[in-house]
C-alpha cells in the first residue's frame, strides 16, 4: 500500500490521528475481524434477535447476555396460575442459541459504555461491541403504588413476570376457602401484554367456578377500556355470570395504594381487602436501558421505526417491551417481530447499506375459558417517525361466531406458542 | 487508543470490502410470518409450513383471504394489511426457501 494511497484516505476522513493510525496497518487483516453485537436480555426479543444475527450472517460475533440458565416464559403462565399447566411448559434454555454459534454469557449486564462502547458485567469484566441490541423487557414500578414494593410483592403477588411469582399467586388461590374475594389491580397502559389481566381473569374465573364457586373475582383497572374488551366481557357474562366484576377508572378503579399487611387494596372511592390479592403494578424499561441512556421520561426507549435504533443512544437499538414501538402491543410475538427486522437492519448496517422499511405483525391470542381463544392482530408499518397500524388490517376476533370458530382459535394460540418458542428457543 | 483506532478500521474496512446484502433479502413483512408458520420442517403444526410452497399458491391464498372469499380466523385481518406487489415478493421469497 503506497503513500499517496494512505494520504488520499487520511484527506477523505479527515486528518485524525486515529484513522491515519488505523489505515498504517495493512487492510486484510481487518477485513477477517467480524463485527461484534451484543444483545442484552435472553427472553422474547433477545434471543430471537441473538439466533437470527447468527442466521443471517454467521460471520458475525454474537454475544447473548443473560443472568438466567432457564427462561420461563409468560404466555400461557395464566394457565399455569388457573392450575392447567405446569411451569416446565413455560422453561426453555439457550443451549440451542449457543449451538448456533451466539456467545451465551450467563451474567447480568451491570452498565452499558456508549461513548466507549462497552458493555459491564456483574463480575466486573466487560465486553466491546460494534453494535449493542437492548432486550431486557419490563421492570416493575415499586414507585408507583404508595406501599407497594418489592416485600409486598411476596405477599400480594404480581405474577407479571413468570416464574416464581406465577407459582406464589397460584398457591394462594390453592389455599383460598370457597367464597374469598380474589382482586386483580390492573396498570394505565402503556404495559407489557395488555389482554393479560382479562385473560387472567378469565381463567382463575375457571378455576373459581370449578373449585370454589362461591368465590368473586374483582377487576380494579387505571383504565375506562381494555383490550378485547367486548370479547371477554362477553366471556365473563356467559362462562362466569356474577362471579367476575369490573371496575373501571371512572367508576374508582384505579389503585392508589395498598396495604400487604391487611391485604388491602386503597383507591378514591374506598377500600378492597381481598384474599388474594394479585397487584400488576406500572412498569418500565428494565434498568439497563437507562444507563445506556436510551430511556426518556417515560421510562421507555424511543426507537427509530425502520432501524430500532435507540433516538437518543447512537450504536444501540431496543427492542421488545423496552421500547416505544408506536401502535404495536408489548407482546412475545411484538418482541420476536422486531428482533428479526433488528437483526436484518443491524447485519444491512454493518455492511454499509440502508436498511429497507419493514413491516410487521403482531397477534395476541387469548383464552377466555379452556378451547375458548379470541385474538387481536396487527400490521405496522413507519409512518411519520413511529411504526403506525396498517389501515384496514388487523383488529379483533369476531363477535358472533359459532364455538367452533373459538375452539380453533384456542388450538392455533397452543400452535403459535409451540412455533415461536421453537423459533427462539428449539 | 489502540482498541478504538482498531474498531474504526474494522468499521470502514467492513464499509468497503463487504458487499451489500443480496437481492434474495427477505421482502418487507415476511419475517413476521414464521411466529405462526413453522420454518421447521418437522413442526406438524395445524398452521401450515410456507417454505417452499407454490408461489402462485399463497399468493392465491393471500387474495382470497383479503377479499373475503376464503375464510379465515386470523388470516383475513393480516391479509389486509398486504398489497398486491408485498404479496408477490412475500411469495415468491416464501417458495424459494427449503
Ligand atoms: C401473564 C402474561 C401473559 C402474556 N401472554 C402473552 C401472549 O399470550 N402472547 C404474547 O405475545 N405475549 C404475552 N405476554 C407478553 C410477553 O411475555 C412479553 O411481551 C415478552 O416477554 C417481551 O419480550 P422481551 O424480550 O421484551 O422481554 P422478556 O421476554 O421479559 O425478556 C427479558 C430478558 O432480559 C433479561 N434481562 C433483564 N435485564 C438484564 C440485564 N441487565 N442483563 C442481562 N439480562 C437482562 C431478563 O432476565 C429476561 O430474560 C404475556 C405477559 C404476561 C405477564
Ligand atoms: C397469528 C398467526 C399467523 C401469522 C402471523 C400468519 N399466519 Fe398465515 N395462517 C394462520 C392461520 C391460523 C391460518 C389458517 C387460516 C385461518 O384460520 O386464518 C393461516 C393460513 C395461511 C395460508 C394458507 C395456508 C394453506 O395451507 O392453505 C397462507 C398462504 C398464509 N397463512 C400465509 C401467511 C403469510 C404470508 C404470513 C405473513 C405475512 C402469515 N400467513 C402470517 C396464522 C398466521
Amino acid at each position: 500500500m503506497g503513500i499517496s494511497h494512505r494520504i488520499s484516505r487520511r484527506e477523505f476522513f479527515g486528518a485524525s490521528a486515529a484513522a491515519a493510525t488505523a489505515l498504517t496497518f495493512p487492510l486484510p487483516a481487518f477485513a477477517q475481524a467480524a463485527a461484534r453485537v451484543v444483545v442484552i436480555g435472553g427472553g422474547f426479543g433477545g434471543a430471537s434477535c441473538a439466533r437470527a444475527l447468527k442466521q443471517i450472517d454467521p460471520k458475525l460475533q454474537v454475544t447473548l447476555v443473560e443472568p438466567n440458565k432457564t427462561f420461563t416464559a409468560c404466555p400461557f403462565s395464566n394457565n399455569v396460575i388457573a392450575g392447567l399447566r405446569s411451569i416446565e411448559q413455560q422453561q426453555f434454555g439457550y443451549d440451542k442459541i449457543a449451538a448456533g454459534g451466539a456467545t451465551v454469557v450467563a451474567q447480568a449486564a451491570t452498565g452499558v459504555d456508549g461513548a466507549a462502547r462497552t458493555v459491564t458485567l456483574a463480575d466486573g469484566t466487560s465486553l466491546g461491541y460494534d453494535r449493542l441490541v437492548l432486550s431486557p423487557g419490563v421492570d416493575l414500578r415499586y414507585d408507583a403504588l404508595q406501599g407497594y414494593d418489592e416485600a409486598a410483592a411476596s405477599k400480594m403477588p404480581h405474577a407479571w413476570k413468570a416464574g416464581e411469582q406465577t407459582l406464589l399467586l397460584r398457591k394462594q388461590l390453592e389455599a383460598m376457602e370457597d367464597g374469598g374475594l380474589v382482586v386483580i389491580s390492573a396498570p394505565a397502559n402503556p404495559f407489557r401484554c395488555p389482554p393479560g389481566p382479562y385473560e387472567r381473569a378469565c381463567l382463575i374465573a375457571h378455576y373459581l367456578k370449578t373449585k370454589k364457586p362461591r368465590s368473586k373475582l374483582i377487576i380494579l383497572d387505571a383504565k375506562d377500556t381494555f383490550s378485547k374488551q367486548r370479547l371477554f366481557q362477553n366471556a365473563w357474562k356467559e362462562f362466569y355470570p356474577g362471579m367476575v366484576e369490573w371496575v373501571s377508572l371512572s367508576q374508582g378503579g384505579k389503585v392508589n395504594a395498598v396495604d400487604p399487611a391487611t391485604n388491602t387494596l386503597i383507591t378514591d372511592f374506598g377500600n378492597h381487602t381481598a384474599q388474594v390479592a394479585n397487584v400488576i403494578p406500572p412498569q418500565r424499561a428494565g434498568r439497563i436501558a437507562t444507563s445506556a441512556g436510551a430511556t426518556d421520561n417515560t421510562g421507555w426507549c424511543a426507537i427509530d421505526p425502520v432501524t430500532f435504533e435507540s433516538k437518543s443512544a447512537p450504536n444501540i437499538h431496543v427492542i421488545g417491551d423496552a421500547c416505544l414501538a408506536g401502535a404495536m402491543p408489548k407482546s412475545a410475538f411484538s418482541a420476536n417481530a422486531q428482533a428479526k427486522v433488528c437483526a436484518a437492519a443491524i447485519a444491512t448496517l454493518l455492511s454499509g447499506g440502508t436498511p429497507a422499511s419493514p413491516k410487521l405483525i403482531n397477534t395476541c391470542y387469548s383464552l377466555a375459558a379452556p378451547g375458548y381463544g379470541i385474538s387481536v392482530a396487527g400490521v405496522y408499518q413507519p409512518k411519520n417517525g413511529v411504526l403506525a397500524d396498517v389501515e384496514g388490517a388487523g383488529g379483533v376476533s369476531p363477535a358472533d361466531v359459532p364455538r367452533e370458530f373459538r375452539a380453533r382459535e384456542a388450538d392455533y394460540a397452543q400452535s403459535w406458542f409451540t412455533t415461536i418458542t421453537a423459533e427462539v428457543f428449539g | 487508543m489502540k482498541a478504538l483506532c482498531v474498531a474504526t478500521a474494522v468499521t470502514m474496512a467492513m464499509a468497503w470490502s463487504t458487499p451489500l446484502l443480496a437481492a434474495s433479502e427477505p421482502p418487507p413483512g415476511v419475517a413476521s410470518c414464521s411466529g405462526c408458520h413453522s420454518s421447521n420442517a418437522a413442526a406438524g403444526s395445524p398452521v401450515t409450513r410456507l417454505y417452499g410452497r407454490d408461489a402462485n399458491e399463497i399468493v392465491t391464498a393471500m387474495t382470497g383471504f383479503r377479499d373475503g372469499s376464503i375464510p379465515a380466523t386470523v388470516m383475513n385481518r393480516i391479509a389486509k394489511g398486504f398489497s398486491d406487489d408485498e404479496v408477490r415478493a412475500i411469495a415468491a421469497w416464501l417458495a424459494a426457501q427449503k
